[in-house]
Formats: C-alpha cells, sequence, structure tokens
C-alpha cells in the first residue's frame, strides 16, 4: 500500500471508532504534534487520534496491530527526549483527554489515575488529605503521569523519595496487541514478575499506561532550606559527600554553576551570590525536631567544607525563591542564547569537580558555553549548551557537543540518562553504554511485549546495525583531519 | 572463605547447560530452600561467587557479588553507619546477598523504606544462553535501556543467575524506639493507617492480635518528640522482635500446620478467615494461620485487591497465587526471552516458567 492509500485507510478506520474532532489528519491540525520539548527533532504523523475513553484506546490499538501501523504515544509532550517524536507512518496517540483522577484513597495513601493527569494536579487533589505524590519533575504543572511513567521521572526530590518507580503501585496498560492488562495494585507487592519495573522506563514501547495507581505520602512538618555559596566547584563537591556522609539524607540538594546562577539571578532576582563558582541548595524536611538538629549540622558542615557564604532561607517566602532560581534555570539559561540543548547525564558524584573540568575544556573547543544544573545528591547533571540554531551548523555542533559530554558520563562510570529517557535523542549513545549482548536482550524483552514492534518503534533501544554504523564513524572520526564535516 | 570471582566458571556451567538444554537448579546459601522446596535441576551454586567488589558510603552504593553472606554486608555498612534500608529477612549465617534480592525479600520496613527492588541499581547476570550482561550501574539515576536489574528482584533466579547486584545504601538511623498499644484488630488496621499518613518517624507498625506495634526511628530529639505524641507502652527488646517478624522466628510462626502469606492494601479491614493472624507492612502484609482452604484464602485475598503465598502445609495447592491467562502467556514469553531453553529454576515459580 502506498502512503496515501494507507492514510485513507488508516483515516476512514479510526473516524468509525471515535467522536467527532478527536481524529486530525490535516497538516496544519498536525503541527502542533509534530515535535515533543527537543524541537529539534521534527515530524509529521499519519494522524493524530485523541480518545477519551479506554475502550476507544483498545480499540485503536487492535486497528492498528491488525493493520502492522506504529503507534506513538503521547502525554503532554514535554518529553526532553524525542520519545513522542511522530513516526511518518504510524498513529501519534495522545493521552491527553484521559485526564480523570478516578480517586484519593487517603486510608491506602494512593490515588488512581488516568494517564493525562497532570503530575501537580494529583499533589492538589491529595492535599486536602495532608498527602502528596514525591515525584516532582520540574516540568510538573504540564507534563502527564504517562509520560512520568514512559520516563521514570526524577525531580529535585528524587534522592530521599524516589523516582516515579519508587512511587508506583498499580497500572491499567493497553497491550501491543490490544489487550488490557492489571499490573500490580494497591499492594505492596504482586505474584509474577515486576513488570511494574519493566514497563516503568519503558518509554511507550512496551504497553500504553491507561490507568495508574499511585502512592502518595504525608506532607512533611516542616521544610527548610539553605543557601550555600562557594568560590571552587570541587569544594562544593565535597560539601555534598560531607552532608551525606554525616547521615543526612536531604529532601533536596541542587548545585547549580556560575552562569547558571547568573542566569537564574537575572531572571528571578532570588538573591544568590554572583560572585559565587557554585551554589548549593540543600532542603532538609521531616518533623520540626528533625529539620531543626539537621538544619544546623548543615549549616555546620557548609563552613567546615569552605562555603564562603551560607544562608537559612528565614521564611517560606525565601524558601520558595531560593528553589524559585533552581526551578526556573532552564528558561532562564534559554534567555542567555537564542537556544539551549538540555543534557541529562548521571555521575559518580566523587567524580563532579573532574567531570565539570573537562566539559569546560570541551565547551571551549566547541565555543559553545554550557550552564550547569545538577541534582547533587544523586549525581545526576543537567549541562545546558547554548547556541543559535539560525547559524549554520550551529545545532550539529550543539549535538556533537551533547554526545561527548554524554560519553564522558559513561566513561568515568554512569549513565547517558538519568531521568529524560533516549528517545530519539540519545541513541546513539546507547551503543556506547552498552554492548551487544545487552542490546540483544533489550530487544528480546521487547518483542515479548510487542512481537510486531509497532509500540513506538525505533525510539529507546538501537539496532545492532546502527551501532556498527556509529562505532565505525567514530572510529573514522578520530583520524579524519576535519572532524567538523563528518556527520551521522 | 575468601573472596571469589567465579563469574567465568559460573558462565561455563550455564553455557553447557544451554548447549544440551539441561535444567539448572541456581543455590545461594540455601537457606530458604525449607520454604522453596526441590526445584527441577542439576544444583549451580553461588555461594563461593562472593566478596565486596566495592562500597563508596558517601555515593550510597555498594556492589557485591551474589554469593556475599549477607551478614558480611551488613558488618561493612555497620562500619560507616550505614544499612541496607528495606531490612532484608536473614535466615541464618549463609542467607547470601543474591537470594534476598532473587526473592524480593524485605523487612518490617518495606510500607515506609521500600522492598529490596526499590533499591537495586543495577546488576551484572548470565542469562539462559550464557551471555554476561551488565544493567543499570553504581549511580541513582539510570534510565538507558529497560530497567531489567530491578526486574531481577522477585523472578527467583529464573531470568538468570545474578553475579554482582548494586544497591543503593542509607544511613542507619541513629534513634529508634518502639511502642505497643493494645488493640483490636480492624482498630489496629485503622490506627497503624491513620499514623502512617500524618508526618510522624515511622519505620515499621505491625500488630500480633493483641498490640499494635509501633517503630519510630530517625534524628534523637524526633524519635523523642513522637513517642510522646503517640504513647503506650515501651517494648524493650524490639530488635530482635522485628527480626523475628521479618524472618519468621516469632513464636506466631513456631509449629505446624498451614502457613500462608497474604498481601493486600494495608488499611483492608480483617479478612473473614478462622484462625490466627499476624499483621505487618501497616496490615500490608498478614500471616494467616488456620485451617480455611486455598481457595478460600485465594478468594479472600483476591477479593481484597491482594495475593496469597503459601509458605507450609499448602495441601497440594500451589505456593504462589495462578497469574491470570494473559499474564501467564506474557510471563512465558518474557521468560524465553532471557532463558529460551528454560534451564533456570524450572518450575519453582510457575509450572509453565
Ligand atoms: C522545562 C522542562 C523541565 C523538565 N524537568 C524535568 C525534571 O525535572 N525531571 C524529569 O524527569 N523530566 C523533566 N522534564 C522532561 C519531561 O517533562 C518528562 O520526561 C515528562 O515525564 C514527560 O511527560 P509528558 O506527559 O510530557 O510525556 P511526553 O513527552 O508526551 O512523552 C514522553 C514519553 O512517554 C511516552 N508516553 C506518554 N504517555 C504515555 C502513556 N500513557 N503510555 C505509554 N507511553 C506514554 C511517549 O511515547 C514518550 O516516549 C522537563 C521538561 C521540560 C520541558
Amino acid at each position: 500500500m502506498n502512503q496515501s492509500a494507507l492514510k485513507e485507510k488508516v483515516i476512514a478506520g479510526l473516524a468509525r471508532m471515535l467522536p467527532e474532532n478527536a481524529l486530525l489528519h490535516v497538516d496544519e491540525d498536525l503541527r502542533p504534534y509534530e515535535c515533543d520539548g527537543l524541537s529539534a527533532y521534527r515530524q509529521l504523523p499519519l494522524c493524530v487520534a485523541l480518545p477519551d475513553t479506554v475502550e476507544q484506546v483498545q480499540a485503536i490499538v487492535r486497528f492498528c496491530a491488525q493493520l502492522g501501523v506504529p503507534i506513538v504515544p503521547r502525554g503532554a509532550g514535554t518529553g526532553l527526549s524525542g520519545g513522542a517524536l511522530p513516526n511518518a507512518e504510524g498513529v501519534l496517540l495522545s493521552l491527553a483527554k484521559l485526564n480523570k483522577i478516578i480517586g484519593i484513597d487517603p486510608d491506602n495513601r494512593c490515588a488512581r489515575v488516568q494517564p493525562g493527569v497532570r503530575n501537580l494536579a494529583i499533589s492538589e487533589a491529595a492535599a486536602p488529605h495532608g498527602l502528596y505524590y514525591a515525584p516532582d519533575p520540574s516540568s510538573q504543572i504540564a507534563c502527564s503521569i504517562g509520560g512520568n511513567i514512559a520516563e521514570n521521572s526524577g525531580g529535585v526530590h528524587c534522592l530521599k523519595y524516589g523516582l516515579t518507580v519508587h512511587n508506583i503501585l498499580g497500572l491499567q496498560i493497553i497491550t501491543a496487541d490490544g489487550e488490557l492488562l492489571n499490573i500490580g495494585g494497591t499492594a505492596f507487592d504482586s505474584p509474577g514478575y515486576d513488570l511494574l519495573a519493566m514497563l516503568t522506563g519503558s518509554e511507550g514501547l512496551l504497553g500504553i499506561v491507561v490507568e495508574a495507581t499511585v502512592r502518595l505520602l504525608p506532607r512533611p512538618q516542616r521544610a527548610q532550606v539553605v543557601l550555600a555559596a562557594f568560590d571552587d566547584v570541587s569544594r562544593a563537591g565535597d560539601a555534598v559527600a560531607a552532608v551525606i556522609g554525616a547521615g543526612i539524607i536531604p529532601g533536596g540538594l541542587e548545585m547549580m554553576d556560575r552562569l547558571a546562577i547568573r542566569a537564574a539571578e537575572d531572571f528571578v532576582h532570588a538573591g544568590y551570590p554572583l560572585d559565587a563558582a557554585a551554589i548549593l541548595l540543600c532542603e532538609l524536611d521531616g518533623t520540626n525536631e528533625e529539620v531543626s538538629e539537621y538544619i544546623l549540622k548543615v549549616r555546620d558542615i557548609m563552613v567546615r567544607c569552605g562555603a564562603t557564604e551560607v544562608r537559612t532561607a528565614k521564611d517560606e517566602k525565601e524558601r520558595a525563591l531560593f528553589w524559585k532560581g533552581r526551578k526556573s534555570a532552564f528558561p532562564a539559561v534559554g534567555r542567555l542564547a537564542p537556544d539551549y540543548y538540555c543534557m541529562d547525564g548521571t555521575i559518580p558524584r566523587q567524580r563532579l569537580a573532574e567531570v565539570l573540568a573537562t566539559i569546560d575544556e570541551l565547551s571551549q573547543q566547541y565555543q559553545l558555553p554550557v550552564a550547569n544544573v545538577f541534582h547533587a545528591g544523586d549525581g545526576n547533571l543537567h549541562p545546558l549548551i547554548l547556541y543559535d540554531a539560525n547559524r549554520p551548523g550551529e545545532l550539529e555542533k550543539a549535538e556533537e557537543l551533547g554526545g561527548a559530554i554524554l560519553e564522558l558520563c559513561v566513561r568515568v562510570g554512569g549513565t547517558i540518562t538519568g531521568e529524560h529517557g533516549v528517545g530519539m535523542e540519545k541513541i546513539n549513545q546507547m551503543c556506547v553504554q552498552f554492548g551487544s549482548a545487552e542490546l540483544t536482550q533489550f530487544h528480546a524483552l521487547k518483542a515479548a511485549f510487542d512481537p510486531q514492534g509497532i509500540l513506538n518503534p525505533g525510539k529507546a533501544v538501537p539496532t545492532l546495525h546502527r551501532c556498527a554504523e556509529y562505532g565505525a564513524m567514530h572510529v573514522h572520526r578520530n583520524q579524519l583531519p576535519f572532524p567538523e564535516l563528518e556527520r551521522f | 572463605m575468601a573472596d571469589n570471582d567465579l563469574t567465568q566458571d559460573l558462565q561455563d556451567q550455564v553455557k553447557a547447560a544451554y548447549e544440551s538444554g539441561t535444567a539448572l537448579a541456581i543455590v545461594g546459601g540455601g537457606t530458604k530452600q525449607t520454604w522453596l522446596g526441590e526445584y527441577a535441576g542439576q544444583a549451580i551454586h553461588t555461594a563461593g561467587h562472593r566478596g565486596i567488589v566495592s562500597y563508596a558510603p558517601t555515593e550510597l552504593v555498594i556492589t557485591a557479588r551474589a554469593g556475599a553472606p549477607l551478614a558480611e554486608i551488613h558488618a561493612a555498612l555497620a562500619e560507616h553507619d550505614q544499612t541496607l534500608a528495606f531490612e532484608p529477612p536473614s535466615y541464618g549465617s549463609a542467607t547470601t546477598l543474591g537470594g534476598v534480592i532473587a526473592c524480593n525479600h524485605s523487612g518490617p520496613r518495606r510500607p515506609f523504606a521500600g522492598a529490596a527492588r526499590d533499591f537495586v541499581l543495577g546488576v551484572r547476570m548470565i542469562n539462559g544462553t550464557g551471555e554476561v550482561l551488565r544493567f543499570g550501574g553504581e549511580v541513582m539515576k539510570n534510565v538507558a535501556g529497560y530497567d531489567i536489574s530491578r526486574a531481577m528482584a522477585g523472578s527467583f533466579g529464573t531470568l538468570g543467575i545474578m553475579l554482582d547486584v548494586s544497591l543503593k545504601v542509607l544511613p542507619r538511623p541513629p534513634a529508634q524506639v518502639t511502642v505497643a498499644r493494645e488493640q483490636r484488630a480492624a482498630d489496629a488496621v485503622q490506627l497503624m493507617n491513620r499514623w502512617a499518613g500524618e508526618s510522624y518517624p515511622i519505620s515499621a507498625a505491625a500488630y500480633d492480635g493483641e498490640r499494635v506495634l509501633i517503630r519510630l526511628e530517625g534524628a534523637e530529639s524526633a524519635v523523642r518528640a513522637a513517642q510522646k505524641q503517640l504513647g503506650g507502652e515501651n517494648v524493650s527488646d524490639a530488635t530482635v522482635l522485628w527480626q523475628s517478624l521479618g524472618n519468621q522466628s516469632h513464636g506466631f510462626f513456631s509449629g505446624s500446620g498451614a502457613l500462608w502469606r497474604i498481601s493486600v492494601p494495608p488499611a483492608t479491614l480483617p479478612l473473614a478467615l478462622p484462625g490466627k493472624w499476624l499483621y505487618d507492612w501497616c496490615g500490608g502484609l498478614r500471616w494467616y494461620r488456620g485451617d480455611a482452604r486455598a481457595d478460600e484464602i485465594r478468594a479472600a485475598a483476591t477479593t481484597a485487591g491482594g495475593h496469597a503465598i503459601c509458605y507450609r502445609g499448602c495441601a497440594g495447592a500451589s505456593r504462589f497465587q495462578p497469574l491470570h491467562p494473559l499474564m501467564l502467556q506474557l510471563h512465558k514469553r518474557i521468560k524465553a526471552a532471557f532463558d529460551p531453553k528454560n534451564i533456570f529454576n524450572r518450575g519453582l515459580m510457575y509450572q509453565e516458567l
């Protein structure tokens, strides 16, 4: 079947199972869906389906499975790795209209929600019971819980409260052949394999999440934040290790480097010290007594580790302001250049100083500035590369620098992605992190869930063929006199 | 016994078994065999593959070989005032790390800190074709590829032989106290879950049939303050008590007769099955000793939104709760993806796997 005949057939079929206005197929209507948060990658899908019931999702998947048409699930489209990038021959399946909070169960401390519910909306709905949903990506006002599950999203509170995978109790999914499957529930465990672990972070490749039961936690009685400034990043790194070595697990522990501090300060006027090489934000939460006890200890540790300045937020307003600077670091840095490219590696924390120094060298080599924000507690680094897409070749240069940074993370014993996922973006770097035996195992697992390979094909796990090409190019490139000419 | 890396030897054994299609029964310390019973296959022993590979206290990560005795890990962590926060139950000095993770065994802290699977950061393993694979790593956050290392927890060795496991570790809470309060079962369930929903530093909540037992852990000042607020009687030999709930050495478990482990949403009201009960995990984990039939027990658990595992006296009933047919089909495909000739721990979890 050629492209237009296929498109006609798919649209005619889907139109029968969807309400009016729930199927888009004219180019101008498809445009808003051509990319996710990683706008450098764009593609129009065959069509966009916007079901509002689980039955409709199931019917769509069954129909696509019969025709062998690819399906790309999409939540809120805030993903940063091109996970929801449409497939030209496929249906983009938006879960955004499945946006009901089905119920809050305060006794069992959990919430049942549809996948399109926004992350923050769960905590808002749970608030009257003194409960909240812990994982808090900076995108939490917009991103969906379905997307969070698919990416195993984190946030600034993961070291203490875990990632999405630690906060999901149950899932309802539609499998690749259109069956409805219940996984887990409200109890602490369930029989059989840990499918919750396999599904969480699977980037829409193993199943479509149509309902989730998430764990809720009691709101801590109190939270207080300490801001510490350092004139040297390695001292800030030492301070992080010292806090943890003292037996304290902060609710949040974030670091920003000089460029990020300046950008954030210009943007929100949080009162950050502009002459610092790095600042740490260390938030302690828990009972009143515990916070009081630990806040003094943390202040003391910061001073001992050579902080040039230590401030405790004097009230809730100042605490919010300290955090606002950090939480808006991406858009703030975004104002420094026409475009920025956000990376997401994780490293063993003890290698921080060395990694930042190497990033600095790379930044000079590529002549693109890099600002660093860092989930310092858990080693998740977000270098933000500044560039101008209108300058010919600069996007490619930024991507190449990004790739080099990720490979650096692997080299020091870390990973190419801590929370944003592989998607389309880091597919080549997967070849650096994993050997062919591991990749083959990933493909086998995928085939167990999706034998036809119709769910989000081409993402997250590269083919061995692709890796062979990338590997060859890599070796090749090191020998080339004009590395900038070589593009993949 | 000394530290030892048996990767090559274990890999050779698996490769040979793969070639010949021989079933292998993976044995760690062998301490869980009374419970798991006999399972098919030629024994392959991991206990000789032992030792701590690396431990970086301020990175909160330890990597050890699967045959490392749990006691050795505890000792290394204790030197730095750290701990495995999921409180793995020990069934004797031979209990190995690999066995604990393979069974996803977690102690009383489970509802508050997480299960064994929540602390897995990475594994090195041998799959059913004899390949050595590495998934995850030694960092806290890692979403590259499917989370296979975490899924090894609770797979009872049916997907592969774990070689090394990297785990997140946490500081040991500086202070702890356990308080007890007499209560009827239904009120106990309510009380445990009400308190768990408030911001007390609770790290365990159980009900022994007469008393609600609450363990408070954290900063000294926080524990003292909460103790005052919750009231109740001080329990003196609490460490032993919580261990005995975790590894079933508590008096409740002694003697013969059927023993069931029922997992339900924690706030579930007492199930209407005649017999004796012990609740852990805020009521989420219920041990049952009584004469109800297996199908009645499973029906009660399922209706409540949970499942039941038979520990002893199963009278022909399967150990694990049977899976829904669709789920079983998927499990078979997953098993085949890792172990195409079905050589590992054949039939240990389910007949078909
Ligand atoms: C400003 C900004 C800040 C951010 N900060 C953070 C942060 O702090 N931490 C963090 O982890 N991430 C962060 N992100 C990334 C992003 O918000 C997360 O990855 C988020 O979880 C994506 O959710 P979404 O609903 O937008 O998913 P989408 O982008 O729509 O989709 C993401 C992936 O999930 C799949 N998917 C979506 N819904 C489903 C479903 N129901 N079933 C199966 N698969 C599905 C898609 O196919 C795709 O692969 C940030 C993004 C932005 C733009």
